[in-house]
């Protein structure tokens, strides 16, 4: 049997590799852990680790969309616009209540996500290229709708979102954890988890076995607007006012960094959940180091470079193995 | 045309890729002013061959001539610029811009200044679509013209750089009746030029009519070249398959084959399926216990009318009943439903779902039903891939192995396992048997068998003659997109068979001579 043997051989290279890059994200951010350790005065500090988790929430929110997009062989490049929009919708609305203001700003995220959605999947326009629609277009609209101008937000419970703490862990911590267990469960656990897959990995095979192809596409793209709607009530909670203008801006590239180094490939197929999480963690500790550490931002821009580049080429041994 | 210097030749080429040799010891020689068709099965290597001869493949030995020296492209361009000019089968060009700079892009005559001549462009791409009677307004954007005359552009740019030999790779196989017989009036116009032109085609009636002479290639090597007038259709057909006239009465013996009981009612009846252009009124039923075969070429529209009923692909007109019940048209989920199973012809690109793994491939159709409320039950899914791993004896090392590192025969079972865990009562299958070693193909074949007694209606596609003969209770031959005949238990002989591929009539729309394309 020189099939089973060569088959074997082949098979170790492919488990030292696949281990590499499924476990990447997690070596690359204990070693800057140590290193920060060593280097970064006062870094074993709770503030320390309270001011990372708070910052990276955001992103981590932005990134599981993305990531469920990216499974699907897509990509939603519109959430930052969508967290602006998110931004401009919420002091609008809170005069309701808060209850209704939320609502307000999750509809107008489920909106631009069946927009995205119904180009990708019964249009059939590309996802770059829809969701490249609404990142120019939703920043914009979002000016018109806030007037240009910045509003105060005096809600408590909207405030609590972005500033207050439950048991000592800060809201916007338990949000983030929140969409993580409830998106994990819906990739790992559910049929529409396994159609994600299966539409990103072989969409004709997919359609073939009779799934729903396009249904899952447009779930996909709104539920990715969704988190990102949360992620703009978080942020601009946070900042106690509406800024359309900077809120999310360039978010999406720190979620699709996030995915690909957590180990997610571009071209579909696989959703890495927790490698994700990693992944944001990853890079927003990466700019963290540096500025603790008074090294010039630009030099956290190269390294985070590097590791997408990193990231990327061990991704490309995949499918020709 | 008596032997005059070959234009092109291929002295024994031989292309080898990973685990298959392409290309084996191949000579070909095309003349200067014939049309000389390439002809074969899929994987037969007309593709690797005109690949090795436009130079986006090296091969690995032999050489190649052209106009009496040797050549070695390094890319297409290079074979292009030496005068080999090659047409695909989809149109190569920008839709956006007009004809006539189509025709000369990348070569645009230039004026003064060095800006492109358009007055001097228009005039000259008009010239040369009026020399090969090609009527289009030369400032038209292609994209506005139909397929075929955009595929009539496409030759007049290959031919106006004064190439010597031109490919052409299935050229008609977007073009309606009219639009045919202006390429051929260009490839009169071509021979009477000198030039040499080799057609690839499926179409029988084309070849006898533009061709004058023909390579046979099969599994890689020339299974024979010669005049076409001196070979018939029969003959044609039997050295693309493979056999000799003579041995083709001969039962063969790969134990696929045992006679089905077969139930009056019919579990499918699929009526006058229509998909312009590729099918016309394909009607076919199937009882339980029962597989009938379809037969015909490449391209004849077997592959097309298993997607038809299965949904996959739409249909213009024609019904589906299951079990005596209506089934959507153009929804796989619809056919699932009813029961219908379809095991596609290309398992990497339309079965498989390379990253996942086994076990998720073979419980992607079943999930609706292992779900409750959109959960999937762990348990029920390991049950039921356990007891299809085992009972098809898939080989992996783990239910979680991805899908892709299995052999070819192991991926095939993972997918008869995908399609047998939803107890279907009608099982499509598109070449089951290709590319996998020859244990995994018993072993399936008899698994066919097995399933067909036990009750289950069978469709089944497949190039190779005997596993159809010995397969088929029942054999539905198709030509043209169109069924030509019905063959019944002791008609079916490869002898029969071959017949009707070559020369069956077309029941759908009465004979026609041109059996191709008619309005049904």
């Amino acid at each position: 049997m020189a099939r089973g043997a060569a088959a074997d051989k082949s098979f170790d290279v492919s488990t030292a590799t696949s281990w590499v890059r499924g476990r990447g994200v997690y070596v690359a951010f204990v070693v800057l852990v140590i290193f920060n350790l060593i280097v970064t005065p006062n870094f074993a500090s709770v503030v320390t680790l309270s001011t990372l988790l708070i910052t990276v929430s955001p992103i981590i929110l932005v990134s599981l969309g993305v990531a469920l997009a990216i499974g699907t062989e897509g990509i939603d490049l519109s959430v930052g616009s969508v967290m602006a929009l998110a931004s401009a919708f919420l002091p609008l609305y809170l005069g309701y209540g808060w209850p209704v203001a939320v609502l307000v700003v999750l509809l107008v995220g489920a909106l631009a996500g069946l927009v995205n959605g119904s180009l990708v999947a019964f249009v059939g326009v590309q996802p770059i290229i829809a969701t490249l629609a609404l990142l120019v277009g939703g920043r914009g609209l979002a000016q018109i709708f806030a007037g240009g101008q910045s509003l105060p937000i005096t809600d408590p419970t909207v405030l609590w979102l972005g500033q207050g703490r439950l048991f000592g862990i800060p809201a916007p911590v338990i949000l983030a954890a929140a969409a993580v267990l409830v998106v994990g469960f819906l990739v790992n656990r559910t049929t529409f988890g396994r159609y994600v897959v299966a539409v990103g990995g072989n969409r004709s095979a997919s359609f073939l076995s009779g799934h729903p192809v396009r249904r899952t596409l447009l779930a996909v793209y709104v539920i990715s607007a969704l988190l990102a709607a949360l992620a703009g009530i978080v942020a601009t909670a946070r900042l106690g006012a509406s800024d359309p203008s900077n809120i999310g801006l360039l978010i999406e590239l720190s979620a699709i960094t996030a995915v690909v180094v957590g180990g997610t490939p571009l071209s579909g197929g696989r959703v890495k959940i927790m490698g994700t999480v990693m992944g944001a963690l990853l890079i927003q500790l990466i700019t963290n180091t540096f500025i603790a550490n008074d090294l010039p931002f630009t030099w956290a821009q190269v390294l985070t470079a590097a590791i997408i580049l990193v990231a990327v080429y061990l991704q490309k041994g995949r499918g020709t193995a | 045309m008596e032997q005059q210097a070959p234009v092109l030749e291929v002295r024994r080429v031989t292309k080898r890729f990973p685990g298959v040799l392409a290309l084996d010891d191949i000579s070909f020689e095309l003349r200067p002013g014939e049309v000389h068709a390439l002809v074969g099965e899929n994987g037969a290597g007309k593709s690797t061959l005109i690949k090795v001869i436009t130079g986006v493949y090296r091969p690995d030995e032999g050489q190649i001539l052209f106009q009496g020296e040797e050549v070695s492209f390094s890319e297409p361009r290079e074979s292009q610029e030496a005068g080999i000019s090659t047409i695909y089968q989809e149109v190569n060009l920008i839709p956006l811009l007009s004809v006539a700079q189509n025709v000369f892009l990348g070569r645009e005559p230039r004026g003064r200044l060095g800006l492109i001549d358009r007055d001097r462009m228009n005039r000259e791409a008009d010239e040369i679509l009026k020399r090969y009677g090609i009527r289009a307004d030369v400032t038209a954007p292609l994209r506005s013209l139909g397929l075929g005359v955009q595929q009539m552009v496409a030759i007049a740019r290959a031919i106006s750089v004064d190439a010597r030999a031109v490919i052409m790779d299935e050229p008609t196989s977007s073009l309606e009746a009219r639009e045919v017989e202006t390429l051929f009036g260009v490839i009169r116009q071509l021979r009477q030029e000198g030039v040499g032109v080799i057609y690839v085609s499926h179409r029988l009636d084309e070849l006898y009519e533009i061709c004058d002479r023909v390579t046979v290639l099969r599994d890689g090597r020339v299974a024979h070249t010669g005049e076409l007038a001196e070979l018939s259709r029969l003959q044609l057909i039997a050295h693309m398959l493979g056999r000799e006239l003579a041995d083709v009465q001969k039962e063969g013996a790969t134990g696929f084959g045992e006679e089905h009981e077969t139930a009056e009612e019919p579990v499918l009846q699929a009526q006058g399926l229509t998909q312009h252009p590729r099918l016309r009124e394909v009607s076919l039923t199937v009882h339980p216990g029962e597989v009938v075969g379809l037969a015909g070429l490449l391209g004849a529209g077997r592959s097309e009318t298993a997607k038809a009923i299965f949904g996959a692909e739409p249909v213009d007109s024609g019904s589906l009943k299951v079990g005596g019940e209506e089934v959507k048209m153009g929804s796989p989920a619809a056919a699932i439903k009813a029961g219908i199973a379809f095991l596609p012809e290309d398992r990497k690109s339309e079965g498989i779902i390379p990253d996942l793994s086994v076990k998720e491939n073979i419980v992607a159709a079943a999930l609706p039903r292992l779900a409750r409320a959109g959960l999937v039950s762990e348990k029920a899914q390991d049950e039921l891939v356990e007891e299809f791993m085992q009972s098809l004896g898939i080989k992996a090392s783990s239910p979680d192995q991805p899908v892709r590192e299995l052999s070819g025969g192991n991926q095939q079972k993972v997918l008869l396992a995908r399609w047998l865990c939803m107890n279907p009562k009608v099982l499509i299958l598109d070449e089951p048997t290709r590319g996998i070693d020859v244990g995994a193909k018993a072993e399936i074949q008899k698994l066919v068998d097995d399933l067909a007694v036990k009750g289950l209606g069978v469709i089944l596609i497949s190039s190779e003659l005997d596993e159809m003969t010995e397969g088929s209770d029942r054999v539905v031959a198709l030509r043209d997109g169109a069924v030509v005949g019905l063959l019944s238990e002791d008609e079916i002989t490869e002898g029969n068979l071959m017949e009707l591929l070559a020369h069956g009539e077309d029941s759908g729309n009465g004979a026609k001579e041109n059996g191709r394309d008619a309005d049904g």
